[in-house]
């Protein structure tokens, strides 16, 4: 009832995890059977290792949260090697999240991570709004989007997911660009470029001054932005952007979205993954829906 | 295991103006929670907060886990009108705790700062079983930030020191005279300036220290990276691999001030 297909790839659900909200998956198998996923999203993954940016790093903000952690993360040879054995037995679909400040970075962690068999997909991260270099500076003009994505393509032979930022004039523009390049599904949104200041203290909450906006707060500018692309190109769009549960879930899909990720809310209730899973499952039978698909892109 | 429970509210006890405790009762088998690890509870019907505020451990039995929660903003506020017969749902036992595998007949040191205390009673009392000899010292700018004192009686010797001089020792917790007393183990949280200033002692006196760090946190579980500190490995998040850390891979955080 709730099977999707995101171009090769088959989703039991269409339930997926935001990366950066869900580790490496681990940190949430006490709470849920991690199989029950449609997919995961791991951690943004670069070339090399990367401490990030400095603490603080988040600052809570009215239904969201702002985050600045920079892509910390171990680097593409200790995922595969050390990470991968770890969690490659799942039965769900384990994606990883690329991210690099170079076009030749992103084809180096693309092409180590098509070399491992339990990896049917990577999210191409060009949106990351904390980093000083590349990130979301590849994302938000149509000509850098599809010059990696090019690049990626020739390198990268499954399933390539393309993940763009809101913080943009016409996203649809960017993920016809990205279209027009090879990408075969793009995920959206990222977060919101956005700030907070902590006026006792009279200075910025976050190290990095600004960071990304996500929880609910983002929903309805993610809700739009999935309908915009969704009516511009003819790939699966995957949404995002605070989705919280399965009447939230359902609106990325009637807006247009094939599969959705959980981001933010994984931080509130570790187990709302397979709430929405369930929720989603219920609406569809009180609704005669027969099947998930029926519903995706009817606005 | 971790785990999510709806916790109900047995006991709430006012304790001045700034502090209060609760008394969660477990509906049935309570996962084990180990000295200075930590829950997130969930504060619901507030518009502001959205995210779980990461709480410390006070004490632990069979089925009970017991908050000491200082009020500090929307959250905290929110948690202090709960009442008795309420629920609170909790994700636990979180985090890295303190090491309480010391031989018996060691001598340990417990320092905490205002809310900092809170870990320290289960602390000392996990210490005390194991036939380990505590001296507990309790800080705070003034008495009646100094929240719990006589329930720690019962696990060492009880010392206090306050700033104003209002209680106990005047001056700050590392200027009390039995602080320069030789220990086999230093154990320490609260303020952040208190905590490294008792690090560097401890480091200079060649005596092993663990401190636990509250930093501002989202998912507590090692996902989100927000939480992270500076140590000697580089950054290492404070909800998993802490909050207590051990000051030998802690240099880079207590030497700076």
């Amino acid at each position: 009832m709730l099977a999707v297909k995101v171009h090769n790839l088959t989703l039991k659900n269409p339930v997926m995890t935001a990366s950066g909200t869900f580790g490496y998956g681990e940190e949430f198998a006490d709470f849920i059977d991690l199989n029950r996923l449609g997919g995961f999203i791991v951690k943004g993954t670069t070339g090399t290792h990367r401490e990030g940016n400095p603490y603080p790093r988040m600052v809570e903000t009215p239904s969201g949260m702002l985050n600045s952690v920079g892509l910390q993360n171990g680097g593409v040879e200790k995922f595969c090697t050390e990470v991968y054995p770890r969690i490659q037995h799942l039965d769900t679909n384990i994606i990883v999240n690329v991210s690099g400040s170079s076009i030749e970075e992103y084809c180096d962690v693309a092409s180590q991570v098509d070399a491992l068999d339990r990896i049917p997909a990577i999210e191409l991260n060009i949106s990351c709004p904390n980093v000083k270099c590349g990130g979301m500076g590849f994302g938000t003009s149509p000509d850098m989007a599809a010059q990696v994505v090019s690049a990626v393509r020739k390198v990268y032979h499954k399933t390539l997911i393309v993940k763009l930022s809101p913080n943009v004039t016409n996203i649809a523009e960017i993920a016809k660009a990205v279209e027009g390049a090879g990408a075969d599904s793009v995920s959206l949104i990222n977060t919101l470029l956005g700030m907070a200041i902590d006026i006792e203290r009279r200075r910025p909450f976050m190290a990095n001054v600004t960071g990304g906006l996500s929880g609910p707060a983002v929903k309805p500018v993610a809700v739009r932005m999935v309908w915009q692309v969704a009516h511009a190109v003819k790939i699966p769009v995957v949404g995002l952007g605070g989705i919280c549960t399965a009447e939230d879930a359902i609106e990325f899909l009637m807006a247009g979205a094939t599969a959705i990720e959980v981001g933010t809310a994984n931080f509130i209730d570790p187990a709302v993954t397979v709430k929405i899973i369930d929720g989603m499952e219920a609406w569809c039978q009180r609704h005669g829906v027969n099947d998930i698909n029926e519903i995706i892109g009817i606005i | 295991m971790k785990e999510i429970h709806d916790f109900r509210i047995a006991e709430r006890q006012q304790l001045g103006d700034q502090y209060f405790r609760l008394v969660l009762k477990h509906d049935g088998t309570m996962q084990p929670v180990v000295p200075g690890q930590f829950v997130e509870v969930l504060v619901e019907g507030s518009r502001d907060v959205m995210l779980r505020r990461p709480i410390s451990v006070h004490d632990v039995s069979d089925s009970t886990l017991t908050l000491l929660i200082q009020i500090v903003g929307n959250g905290t506020r929110r948690l202090a009108e709960l009442s008795v017969g309420n629920r609170l749902n909790v994700v636990y036992p979180l985090g890295h705790g303190f090491t309480t595998a010391l031989p018996s007949g060691s001598k340990a040191l417990l320092v905490g700062g205002g809310a900092g205390t809170a870990p320290l009673l289960h602390l000392s009392k996990v210490l005390k079983a194991s036939g380990v000899h505590c001296t507990i010292l309790l800080g705070g700018r003034t008495a009646s930030l100094i929240p719990v004192q006589d329930d720690f009686r019962p696990y060492g010797d009880l010392l206090l020191a306050t700033d104003d001089g209002s209680l106990g020792h005047h001056g700050i917790v590392t200027t009390h005279p039995a602080f320069a007393n030789a220990y086999d183990m230093i154990y320490t949280c609260g303020p952040t300036p208190m905590m490294k200033a008792v690090a560097r002692s401890a480091a200079q006196r060649g005596i092993r220290c663990e401190v636990s760090l509250e930093n501002m946190m989202a998912c507590g579980v090692g996902a989100c990276l927000c939480c992270v500190t500076d140590t000697d490995q580089g950054h290492r998040c404070v909800c998993k691999d802490g909050p207590v850390f051990d000051i030998s891979t802690m240099h880079k955080w207590f030497e700076q001030c």
